[in-house]
């Protein structure tokens, strides 16, 4: 079955979502996710949707999901690369996703985590 | 019948036009100038220089037309140089009566040839001079209407460009970015303004933005909420905002309509945001000493 890849860097998870997203990978993701968070012991996520052109409501929801159950289990998720289009899309869907964190490209969202690591 | 003296009509009037074409334009001339309110020389000879191109034109539409019907086909040429012309008005800003007295003008000469022509039967002399004064009206409605259509993509390119001067994205410093606001924000321009603030955070880079509404007239819940949008977009690519130059009646007019400001940091001046926006991106300016 078709998975996204999830990498460790010491006390980081990232995540980099390169193919467009459907309902099950989505469900999928969030599982493996949380179980890595858990096994891994980590810190902090990083997710990368720089190569999203299009994030629906589900999606949307989806990364807000994840952001509060990392929170739950003591990780920090930081969004990273979301395209302007995208950006508008999900203000005018009411998305505005209040509890994660985002910054404009992977090397801010890893100094915005490593700053609070310390 | 009626179509057969319609067409002799409009062969006479086309050798009328032939054969008079020098007197014909001069009193076309003599009665434009005295009508236009504009006068200088230039005008003067632009006006004889497409009247003398129009005339034969007339002419040969008339001849090869055998009608009055200017949608016909023979008729193009003409119709086209009608549209040069209106639209050359548009652009130098002649006023529509200027326009459409252009082609009424030349009614008032030709009656007096038709006149000369057709002295025998009076009947037939007001037969042609109706159906030449409704051919020429025709032609003055279509001047207006060529105008008017000129005239609106005029006010539409002004429409665009405006649009696209009032949303500057101006670089302050490193990492900080300036959206000067002036004038109204309606959801369009809104569009316009998030477009450019997202576009410029990518190629820049910038981690705080400020967004100035010293220029905004009045706030109201739209542009809050607007102003708003704007915000969570900007926060959705990683850049802070801050909302600056609120102006104290625009202070009471937010808390009045109960808008909820408290997510965004808001300052009163541009200064007092760039130094927040200084110390955050970790950057200071220091005043120095100057030596007497």
């Amino acid at each position: 079955m078709e998975r996204i890849p999830i990498l460790r860097m010491g006390r980081l998870l990232l995540v980099t979502i390169q193919v467009d997203m459907h309902d099950r990978l989505a469900m999928t993701l969030q599982d493996d996710l949380t179980t890595r968070i858990v096994t891994d012991r980590a810190t902090g996520v990083l997710i990368d949707i720089s190569a999203l052109d299009i994030v629906d409501s589900f999606i949307g929801r989806m990364i807000s999901n994840t952001a509060a159950m990392a929170r739950v289990l003591d990780a920090q998720t930081v969004l990273v690369g979301m395209q302007p289009a995208v950006a508008i899309t999900l203000v005018e869907l009411g998305l505005t996703l209040p509890g994660v964190k985002t910054a404009l490209n992977v090397e801010k969202g890893m100094a915005l985590l490593g700053k609070s690591y310390q | 019948m009626k179509n057969k003296t319609g067409t002799g009509q409009a062969q006479q009037l086309a050798g009328i036009i032939n054969e008079h074409h020098t007197e014909l334009l001069d009193g076309w001339m003599a009665g434009l100038i005295a009508r236009l309110v504009r006068r200088d020389k230039i005008a003067e000879n632009e006006l004889r220089q497409q009247a003398s191109q129009l005339l034969p034109l007339l002419a040969g539409a008339l001849e090869s037309g055998d009608s009055f019907d200017i949608e016909g086909g023979a008729w193009d040429d003409t119709r086209q140089l009608i549209a040069e012309i209106s639209q050359s008005r548009v652009r130098q800003g002649y006023s529509p009566i200027d326009t459409a007295s252009f082609m009424f003008a030349l009614k008032e000469p030709l009656f007096g040839y038709l006149r000369k022509a057709i002295t025998a039967q009076p009947e037939q002399l007001g037969d042609a001079i109706v159906s030449t004064s409704k051919l020429f009206d025709e032609l003055g409605l279509l001047t207006i209407a060529i105008y008017q259509k000129a005239r609106e993509q005029v006010i539409l390119r002004q429409q665009q460009e405006l649009l696209e001067l009032s949303t500057p994205v101006v670089q302050l410093w490193q990492n900080v970015l300036a959206l000067p606001l002036i004038g109204t924000l309606d959801s369009a321009r809104t569009q316009v303004v998030m477009e450019s603030l997202l576009q410029k955070i990518v190629d820049t880079g910038a981690l705080i933005a400020i967004i100035d509404i010293t220029g905004v007239p009045t706030v109201d819940t739209l542009v809050a909420q607007h102003l708003l949008k704007t915000i969570a977009a900007a926060r959705l690519m990683g850049a802070d905002c801050i909302i600056s130059g609120i102006r104290p009646q625009i202070a009471q007019t937010i808390v009045h309509l109960g808008v909820n400001l408290e997510d965004v940091m808001t300052k009163a001046t541009l200064a007092d945001a760039f130094v927040v926006a200084l110390k955050r991106t970790g950057s200071s300016i220091s005043y120095q000493q100057q030596a007497h």
